[in-house]
């Protein structure tokens, strides 16, 4: 079916002609396995993991004086940590949408960059959840979020969305690990079969689980991955639904509004793509794995990203639209305010950075040269934290009462703990790809012409 | 370890098209207590052996329905008789506020259901498993394609069953200890 295909109609293969199930498995589970680790990851994750304990630092001082360093008070209560929250659960996003929904659609392109993309959700789910925990105040009291039987005869209030949100992030991380690791099941098998290291043999056999391959197993095996993947979908849907009514169920103008679900969620693939693109083009360069992250990827990321942000552009105009329309003074006034108030520099920059520069994703050329897309993909992450941004902060900087109006200035302190989490993400990346096989191997076989079964 | 113990009799194969064509074959001479391993998933195969039905999906539909339920008599609990709390005079028991944590509590549930439900219908984690024992099964990780024939069969025999893989050309055939 694949020889078909790239026989006829497709631009470029998944996976470039000439593999054998035996040169798939020897070139992923190598890097991993005898490639020795080089000065550029050692360089990468040094910086990384120093940004990580700027990260612990910044957390320290906040557990010693508690969240008046940062820049938050009222009226703008919600500040960076909610901004950061929102943009790195959106980053999520798209690992579950390559892992499950496109596993789905049978878009068996995402073989090859689901494994990595499934990784990125997880640690970018580990430093979304990080944010509103710290904001709480009390982050040591973070349970208390949880219902569960207590001497104060207490229970959370389920009519609430900052409850509903504690469900949905919290299952959304459970699933995604469970998905993360049973897909990565098989592959540690054959790291166990492949490595010469008696430690690594112990480590990757223990975490294999005793995985023989045997039909029975692969069967039911088969069986939960699809089913997995059929739940992962209404809940990677669900998740950002559920974030944007944190915001869409209280009456602050630019907010309460019936658009953020569907926008919310379109824009968290938009910068999850982003996000994939980011980190799949550096690697398949340095790990030379240009034969199974093909120009076909680039494309077709590209493509999901030039929809998903028309998505969000339309969202864009149709909230101007309906606060210019709908009449309402509060809401016309939040337009204004975007366009010419303190804060009209991020608006402007938000929708160049979303809108204007990422139609140069019409043109093919650009779709599959590496830098540009490495370029594009940057100017949609920092979008869509301005995004997030002009959401959280313009929105309560001035709504109803000029009394109550006021002014957010984020402190070193925002910003430490923002690009400390960016070291977190990263430090937790490069350990990924040096003790994990970054691509499944048992999917890339998969996708082989020899892995067809022929009719006698 | 008894090395006079055989646990079967194993055959190598080095493409997913033999393999699934030996197995049918093993299926269909009378053989019932056999096994094929594969690096990949190669859905002829569990049907070849005859597994036909895996208890996974009725797993996930129990682990479902315990999560839709446990979600809601909890919120349900919590607000009408344990903790009531009014607000504006609406029902205690307000379901359309309900529904987003026992949706997510449905998928929690039916999601681990599965994973663990695999795992423990497939008898994992066990780490030690006689087909281990076959130096050359390293390779059904990267590879290599096995049938394995039972010595508990009822039609087990050392010679019969050993000329019987032969007749299907397989690249080794090796005795599995155990």
């Amino acid at each position: 079916m694949d020889e078909q295909r790239v026989a006829t109609d497709q631009p470029a293969p998944v996976i470039e002609p000439g593999h054998t199930f035996a040169t798939v498995t020897d070139k992923i589970s190598s890097i991993v396995l005898t490639r020795p680790t080089s000065n550029g990851w050692l360089v990468g994750f040094g910086v990384a993991f120093l940004l990580t304990m700027v990260l612990l630092f910044a957390i320290s001082y906040l557990l010693v004086k508690g969240v008046g360093i940062w820049g938050i008070n009222i009226p703008v209560g919600w500040g960076f940590a909610i901004v950061n929250f929102v943009w790195w659960i959106g980053i999520g996003h798209a690992g579950t949408l390559i892992s499950a929904i496109l596993l789905l659609l049978r878009q068996s392109w995402r073989n090859s960059i689901n494994r990595f993309a499934e990784a990125m959700t997880l640690f970018a789910v580990s430093c979304a959840g990080l944010f509103p925990i710290l904001h709480m105040g009390r982050p040591w009291l973070a349970y208390w979020l949880f219902p569960y039987p207590n001497t104060m005869n207490y229970w959370p209030q389920f009519r609430s969305p900052l409850v509903w949100d504690v469900f949905a992030v919290s299952t959304y991380f459970t699933i995604s690990l469970l998905f993360w690791f049973i897909g990565l099941i098989p592959d540690l098998a054959t790291l166990r079969d492949r490595s010469e290291n008696r430690a690594a043999k112990i480590i990757y056999g223990m975490l294999a689980m005793g995985w023989r391959g045997s039909a029975r197993h692969w069967a039911r095996y088969e069986t939960a991955y699809l089913l997995l993947a059929g739940l992962a979908t209404p809940l990677v849907l669900s998740v950002h639904t559920v974030v944007s009514f944190d915001f869409a169920v209280a009456i602050v103008p630019g907010w309460h509004t019936t658009i953020f679900p569907p926008y919310f969620v379109a824009g968290a693939i938009y910068s999850g793509f982003a996000m994939v693109l980011m980190l799949a083009i550096p690697i398949r360069k340095i790990y030379g794995l240009e034969d199974f992250i093909t120009e076909r990827h680039l494309n077709n990321s590209a493509m999901v990203m030039l929809a998903t942000g028309l998505i969000v552009a339309y969202g864009y105009v149709m909230e101007a639209f309906m606060n210019w329309y709908g009449g309402n003074r509060y809401d016309a006034y939040l337009l204004w305010n975007r366009l010419h108030g303190p804060y009209a520099p991020t608006y402007y920059a938000l929708l160049f950075c979303n809108i204007v520069l990422p139609q140069l994703l019409w043109i093919k050329k650009i779709r599959t040269h590496p830098l540009w897309l490495f370029l594009i993909s940057l100017d949609v992450l920092i979008g869509m934290w301005l995004e997030r941004f002009v959401i959280v902060v313009v929105s309560l900087q001035r709504d109803y009462l000029n009394s109550s109006w006021g002014m957010y200035y984020p402190t070193r302190w925002d910003w430490m703990t923002y690009i400390g989490t960016i070291g977190m993400f990263l430090a937790a990346m490069f350990l990924f790809l040096r003790i994990l096989p970054m691509i499944s191997i048992y999917e890339m076989r998969v996708l082989l012409p020899e892995a067809e079964v022929k009719p006698e | 370890m008894k090395r006079t113990r055989v646990y079967g009799l194993m055959a190598e194969f080095d493409s997913p098209t033999s393999l699934v064509a030996a197995a049918h074959k093993t299926h269909a001479a009378g053989y019932k207590k056999i096994d094929a391993y594969s690096p990949i998933p190669i859905e002829e195969l569990a049907e070849a052996i005859g597994f036909h039905h895996n208890g996974v999906p009725l797993v996930v539909l129990v682990g479902g329905i315990l999560g839709c339920i446990a979600g809601y008599t909890m919120q349900w609990w919590i607000h009408t008789i344990s903790y009531p709390v009014n607000v504006g005079g609406r029902p205690l028991n307000s379901w359309p506020a309900f529904i987003v944590v026992t949706f997510e509590l449905t998928i929690l549930f039916a999601g681990i259901a599965a994973v663990f439900g695999m795992l423990a219908l497939n008898g994992l984690p066990m780490p030690y498993h006689p087909v281990f024992n076959v130096p050359r099964f390293a390779f059904a990780s990267k590879d290599r394609f096995f049938l394995i024939i039972f010595s508990t069969d009822p039609m087990y025999s050392a010679s019969s069953t050993r000329a019987f893989l032969e007749g299907l050309e397989p690249k080794f055939i090796m005795e599995v200890p155990g």
